[in-house]
């Protein structure tokens, strides 16, 4: 399915949430989404610096459910830490994208052109092929494969976001600090 | 207790000591061996049941009797897997449980061993929480956070899968205090917030025409005489849930009884017109509201649960209290001043008048019969009037079970056991017997169907050999009866695979196979006889066969899907102005 970028960017919502660092703990988020119906649009899991816990970033689609719902469906699962809500508007937000190109001599130099423009980086060289590497915000990824797909694109990968809520960029006391209201109070975690 | 020794199966029952078990049901296997040899040293007492089904069923009833952890320990694989539906059963009524389950031993994990079966991943959706143990070390801390999840905030069952060499193991014995149950993201709200509150008791001083909507919760929260002070002070009509029979006496003049789709027609009513809906521990069920778009139409509501996700889940409050239902009725209670509530039940006259209106023009009504066969709600009722003060009811799913929560007169608290969200055919018995281990001081009846007699039976063995003196009363009508009243109202009376035969098995001679007393009645004159007779035993089971009824149908009745305004009442009170 498809959806006009605009209005998946009014449906997508971005959930960062702090796990124990446990066996299974990722099957029972997906299993909590699978059997509530809630629907993921992409997710990333990773280490965090402290070891005991992991991120996932969970990009979810609001049309399936309440987002209300779905974080405290989210909050009752006993490994789950913390959750921030991340408004799309306000949040970094990067993804990396790879692709192998079909890339003939003659093609070759549009294709490192393109990548060139947008930023990204060959990361591999074949006779007729090449790899290509690019991070960036979901949209411009989506704008970067649009037009990759004038070549023959032969396998391409993307990892779903991973995001952080943007800084205030107000140095502290200069006007009195208001907590956005997307941002859902975050439980302390344990002090390591 | 410094520097003892113990092997992982002697910490776990060691554990369940130290959190105050006396009583666990279960059935042992090879993979939970190492476990039950410490139980012949133990002060737990042990129920061994005829199919694990049954144990979690037990400790189901045990559990909402007491209102403590229900305890059952199985080996794996099948044995794990027969626990699998007292799990969910549990889960969607918020009991308290602790399952304990043996594993192939950790090196086997993974290798499709004899009698494995990842029971972890298969009950994950069903538990309020599982672990699988990977260390004899983690057992008491894991037994003592089990507990604390199961018990605690909104409760629910849990279970703890134990392999085999973690239980051969050996650790060093610790006993862990509650900061050291290693739950970073377990923190269960109890209190409400001041502002929330205030909110909701101007909703209500608004209100023309209010309803305290009381579910499950109000038991759990061991609430009931918070809410009597509650509702007395307010003068607000009460209606009470399956889930939450007993929670406010049936025969107040303030209670309405149960609403939803066999509910009566007043409480049913009452709801629909409502201007104010306060849930206290309810959660919209489905069965509640029929159609959820036409339901309460007019109603504000304030909605309390101690589950944030109950709180907008099926219909958006104007007021969401997240707390502990006892702590916000008494936070509620506190903030009635008598400015605005002075008055009891005359403050809301109009509405009660309107109340009192469809309470004589519909009442719970049957024909009564002079003859054979014998109309169910009628055993219900010589029952309910041969019953000691504080007996207890255990219910499967069905007919039976709305009649036995309709035509009983629930008093008190805690004396209603039966299979709510899950509907668990086959629940009775079991939960029965186990609510007897409970509370072995008070008489525990079983109204049970003959469909749900035959499927969990044979822990009646469990009950004979144990001295477990539970009392079934079978209103055998010969059909799964709830099936065949929507084949007759919904499916043109077409009647597939419903008939059971009201002599097949014999349901006397099965009692006294199992070393139950049986006895029988088929006509009404033998009805009152029967209980008698059945109400003098009490050092052994007693089983009642009722002939029934086949073709009495529950009323009133609200189709599935529809609104609740197109309730069905008895065919007698059709056409009565409503």
């Amino acid at each position: 399915m498809t959806v006009a970028p605009e209005r998946a960017a009014e449906r997508h919502h971005i959930l960062t949430v702090l796990v124990e660092n446990k066996a299974g703990v990722l099957a029972r988020v997906a299993g909590l989404f699978s059997r509530r119906g809630f629907n993921i649009f992409s997710l990333a899991v990773a280490p965090t610096d402290d070891d005991r816990f992991s991120r996932i970033t969970i990009v979810v689609d609001v049309a399936s459910a309440p987002l209300e719902q779905i974080v405290r469906q989210l909050d009752k699962l006993v490994n789950v830490v913390a959750i921030t809500e991340l408004a799309p508007t306000d949040a970094v937000q990067r993804e990396l994208l790879l692709a192998t190109v079909e890339a003939e001599p003659a093609a070759r130099s549009q294709v490192i052109q393109l990548v060139g423009v947008f930023g990204g980086e060959v990361l591999d060289v074949g006779p007729t092929r090449l790899t290509v590497m690019l991070a960036g915000p979901p949209e411009t990824l989506d704008s970067f494969e649009g037009l990759l797909a004038t070549y023959a694109v032969v396998e391409i990968q993307r990892t779903g976001l991973v995001a952080l809520p943007r800084l205030d960029p107000h140095p502290p006391g200069a006007r009195p600090r208001r907590e956005p209201a997307h941002l859902r109070r975050l439980p302390t975690p344990p002090a390591s | 207790m410094t520097q003892m020794q113990l092997t992982g199966a002697q910490a776990l029952i060691k554990s369940l000591e130290m959190q105050g078990v006396e009583v666990m049901f279960g059935l042992p296997g090879g993979a939970i061996l190492p476990v039950y040899d410490p139980i012949l040293g133990s002060s737990i007492r042990h129920v061994l049941v005829r199919h694990e089904q049954g144990a979690g069923h037990m400790a189901e009833g045990y559990a909402m009797v007491t209102g403590r952890a229900g305890v059952a320990m199985v080996t794996s694989g099948p044995g794990a897997t027969n626990i699998v539906t007292p799990l969910s059963n549990a889960y969607m009524d918020s009991t308290p449980l602790v399952v304990v389950t043996g594993q192939v031993s950790t090196a086997a994990i993974g290798t499709d061993a004899f009698q494995e079966c990842d029971i972890t991943g298969v009950t994950m959706g069903i538990t309020k929480h599982n672990w699988l143990v990977t260390s004899a070390d983690d057992i008491p801390r894991v037994v003592a956070a089990a507990f604390h999840v199961a018990t605690t905030g909104r409760p629910g069952p849990v279970l703890i899968d134990v392999p085999k060499d973690v239980s051969t193991a050996t650790m060093q014995w610790y006993w862990p205090d509650l900061d050291d149950l290693d739950l970073p993201g377990y923190h269960p709200v109890t209190a409400p917030e001041a502002e929330d509150v205030a909110a909701a008791m101007a909703m209500l001083a608004a209100a023309e025409r209010p309803v305290l909507y009381v579910g499950g919760g109000v038991l759990k929260a061991r609430g009931a005489d918070a809410l009597r002070a509650f509702a007395e002070r307010t003068g607000i009509p009460v209606v009470t849930t399956l889930m939450a029979r007993g929670a406010f006496p049936d025969s107040h003049p303030q209670c309405l009884g149960m609403p939803g789709m066999h509910g009566n027609y007043t409480a049913v009513t009452a709801m629909q017109r409502a201007d104010l809906l306060v849930a206290l521990g309810a959660r919209f069920d489905d069965r509640v509201t029929g159609k959820v778009d036409a339901f309460a139409p007019e109603a504000k509501v304030v909605h309390v649960d101690i589950d944030p996700a109950e709180l907008h889940k099926v219909r958006r409050a104007d007021v969401a209290i997240a707390g502990d239902c006892r702590v916000v009725l008494e936070a509620l209670l506190s903030a009635t001043d008598a400015e605005r509530f002075g008055g009891g039940t005359d403050r809301l006259a109009p509405w009660w008048a309107r109340i009192r209106a469809w309470q004589e023009r519909f009442p719970l009504h049957y024909e009564p019969a002079d003859g054979p066969p014998i109309k169910p709600q009628m055993v219900v009722e010589e029952l309910r009037d041969r019953a000691e003060p504080g007996t207890i009811v255990v219910a499967g799913v069905g007919q039976h079970q709305m009649w036995a929560s309709q035509y009983w007169r629930f008093e008190h608290p805690y004396t209603w056991v039966n299979s709510g969200g899950a509907g668990t055919m086959g629940f009775a018995v079991p939960a029965a017997i186990g609510a007897k281990v409970g509370r072995p001081d008070r008489t525990v009846w079983a109204v049970d169907g003959d469909g749900c007699f035959q499927m969990t039976a044979q822990e009646l063995v469990t009950a004979a050999a144990e001295r477990i003196p539970v009392k079934v009363a079978i209103l055998n009508n010969a059909y799964l009866g709830m099936v065949r009243q929507w084949q007759e109202m919904f499916y043109g009376e077409r009647y597939s695979e419903v008939y059971l035969s009201p002599d097949l098995p014999d349901y006397v001679k099965w009692a006294e196979a199992m070393g139950c007393v049986g006895l029988r009645a088929e006509t009404p004159d033998e009805v009152g006889p029967a209980i008698e007779k059945a109400n003098a035993v009490d050092d052994r089971p007693v089983v009642v066969d009722f002939r029934t009824d086949a073709f009495e149908k529950v009323y009133p009745m609200v189709p599935a899907g529809a609104s609740n305004d197109a309730i069905v009442v008895h065919p007698a009170h059709e056409g009565l102005s409503r």
